[in-house]
């Protein structure tokens, strides 16, 4: 079943001047997507389209779930005084928008995914206080806060180190696998995130040039 | 001591000067954490100045200054975020031109009609004296819907604050949180502006939001401890400037200072 579809869309900040143009594609319930490119190839652009975050110029995008999403960091979250807990919580929102605080069934929900995550020991603890890793961590519980569905991640293992970027990658396989999680990712990390997602898009200049299962992708030799 | 509180109770303005200070520094504390946290610190600075050069026109054609500046300054605060949105002007910068114009009005309006009376170094550096019962009441209802509107959107304050790009992929809709910050922010600089005066009152925006910031550890205890800081620095600044009779809106800030000072130590002592 396709949970998103993307319909011929284009979007630039100049009319003319395409960053990307006349995507087509399609994510299917239960895949686990890698998107790839260089940069400017117009990865994170695409997913902010998805995610309406950028208004599209042409064509049309249909999602049919929420999706849950982990954008990269930015310097403000770095020094932030916030706890794992206030965080994660806060992905709950969109379920009860109109409420003043938290429901019993959005801290239990939060709860639950910060044991899965192995979080929940160190709940109180600040944000800018963890690794790099256990930060990931948190932003890809509070994206499951907010859906079950789809989660979509722009670079989650930018700037971690090799054996760090791999526990997070074993995280998304583990809940792509056993709670059927769908997942897009942006990577730049290509030849560790194919060991692990199913499909692959590669971008270039703002264009599809591939669309492929992981296997093929490997067999045709990463470039 | 206890004397002294007694006898400055004794006096009617004391206690007006009480009720609205501390109304009025709980707010500021409140707001400034998100300001501080999305680097808009400088936007209370800005803001003040404008209420500063609207306020001394207003009172150069003998109008109440209050009704006037609220609405004005309020407009510009939304103007400038929308500025900040802009690519081509920074907003930093932005804000410099904007607050240094309306200085410049401010006193080139007070030197062709009155000249730099008391009642213009009041607006700039604050009096407890200037408050009039009506100012009295308007900063209490101010001052709780401030309160009322910051409560109610906490949760999502919390979220727009810590990250715009997620606050926006869940649905909200942040501009409508960052003006709403913003035009708080307005309503407190104005109400604060005639006690603390224009080129105080941005420091208590700031000031109790980086002392907390220096010792706690999450957001809801930054939030309540810096409300707290920002209501003993006002009631201890009000009794020092009673008892030494120094401006209250200086020692004011300089309590904060000191306030500032002992908590960046005691973050030194936690971290070792």
């Amino acid at each position: 079943m396709e949970v998103i579809k993307v319909d011929n869309v284009s979007f630039g900040y100049f009319s003319q001047n395409y960053i990307i143009k006349d995507i087509n594609m399609s994510v299917n319930e239960g895949d686990f997507l890698c998107i790839i490119g260089e940069n400017g190839s117009g990865k994170s652009t695409l997913i902010k389209c998805i995610l309406k975050l950028n208004k599209i110029y042409k064509g049309n995008i249909k999602v049919s779930n929420r999706i849950g999403y982990l954008p990269q960091m930015t310097e403000i979250q770095n020094n932030f005084p916030a706890t794992i807990e206030e965080i994660i919580l806060s992905g709950t929102i969109p379920n009860n928008i109109r409420k003043i605080w938290y429901t019993k069934a959005d801290k239990q929900k939060a709860k639950e995914i910060m044991e899965q995550l192995e979080l929940y020991s160190i709940r109180k603890k600040c944000f800018n206080e963890l690794s790099g890793g256990q930060k990931q961590r948190v932003l890809i519980a509070r994206a499951l806060c907010s859906t079950e569905k789809i989660i979509l991640l722009d670079e989650p293992v930018n700037g971690l180190d090799p054996k760090i970027a791999t526990q997070i990658y074993e995280i998304l396989y583990k809940l792509n696998k056993e709670k059927g999680l769908t997942i897009v990712m942006v990577s730049h990390d290509i030849d560790r995130a194919l060991n692990y997602s199913s499909r692959v898009i590669e971008l270039e200049n703002g264009k599809i040039i591939k669309d492929v299962i992981a296997s093929e992708y490997k067999a045709g030799g990463a470039k | 001591m206890i004397d002294i509180i007694q006898e400055m109770l004794s006096f009617s303005f004391i206690n007006r000067a009480m009720i609205v200070g501390t109304l009025v520094s709980l707010c500021a504390a409140l707001l400034g954490v998100s300001l501080v946290l999305k680097r808009y610190a400088n936007i209370g600075d800005g803001l003040s100045h404008v209420g500063f050069g609207i306020t001394t026109v207003a009172a150069a054609f003998g109008l109440t200054p209050l009704p006037i500046a609220l609405p004005g300054v309020v407009i510009v605060a939304i103007i400038l975020l929308k500025i900040g949105n802009n690519r081509k002007i920074k907003s930093d910068s932005a804000i410099a031109l904007i607050s240094s114009t309306a200085l410049a009005i401010g006193v080139a309006v007070t030197s062709v009609t009155t000249g730099l009376n008391t009642d213009v170094c009041n607006f700039m550096f604050g009096s407890i004296l200037a408050m009039s019962i009506s100012d009295v009441v308007l900063s209490i209802i101010m001052s709780i819907i401030v309160l009322t509107l910051f409560i109610i959107y906490y949760r999502k304050l919390f979220v727009v604050t810590f990250d715009e790009d997620f606050s926006k992929a869940i649905g909200l809709n942040v501009k409508r949180y960052t003006n709403l910050i913003a035009i708080l922010t307005a309503v407190v600089i104005v109400v604060g502006m005639r006690m603390m005066g224009t080129l105080l009152i941005s420091s208590i925006i700031i000031f109790p939001a980086l002392t907390a910031m220096r010792i706690c550890k999450s957001f809801k205890s930054v939030v309540l401890c810096s409300g707290i800081i920002s209501i003993v620095s006002f009631l201890v600044g009000l009794f020092l400037s009673y008892v030494y009779n120094i401006s209250t809106g200086a020692t004011i800030v300089i309590v904060n200072l000191i306030l500032f000072i002992i908590f960046l130590i005691l973050e030194k002592i936690i971290k070792e």
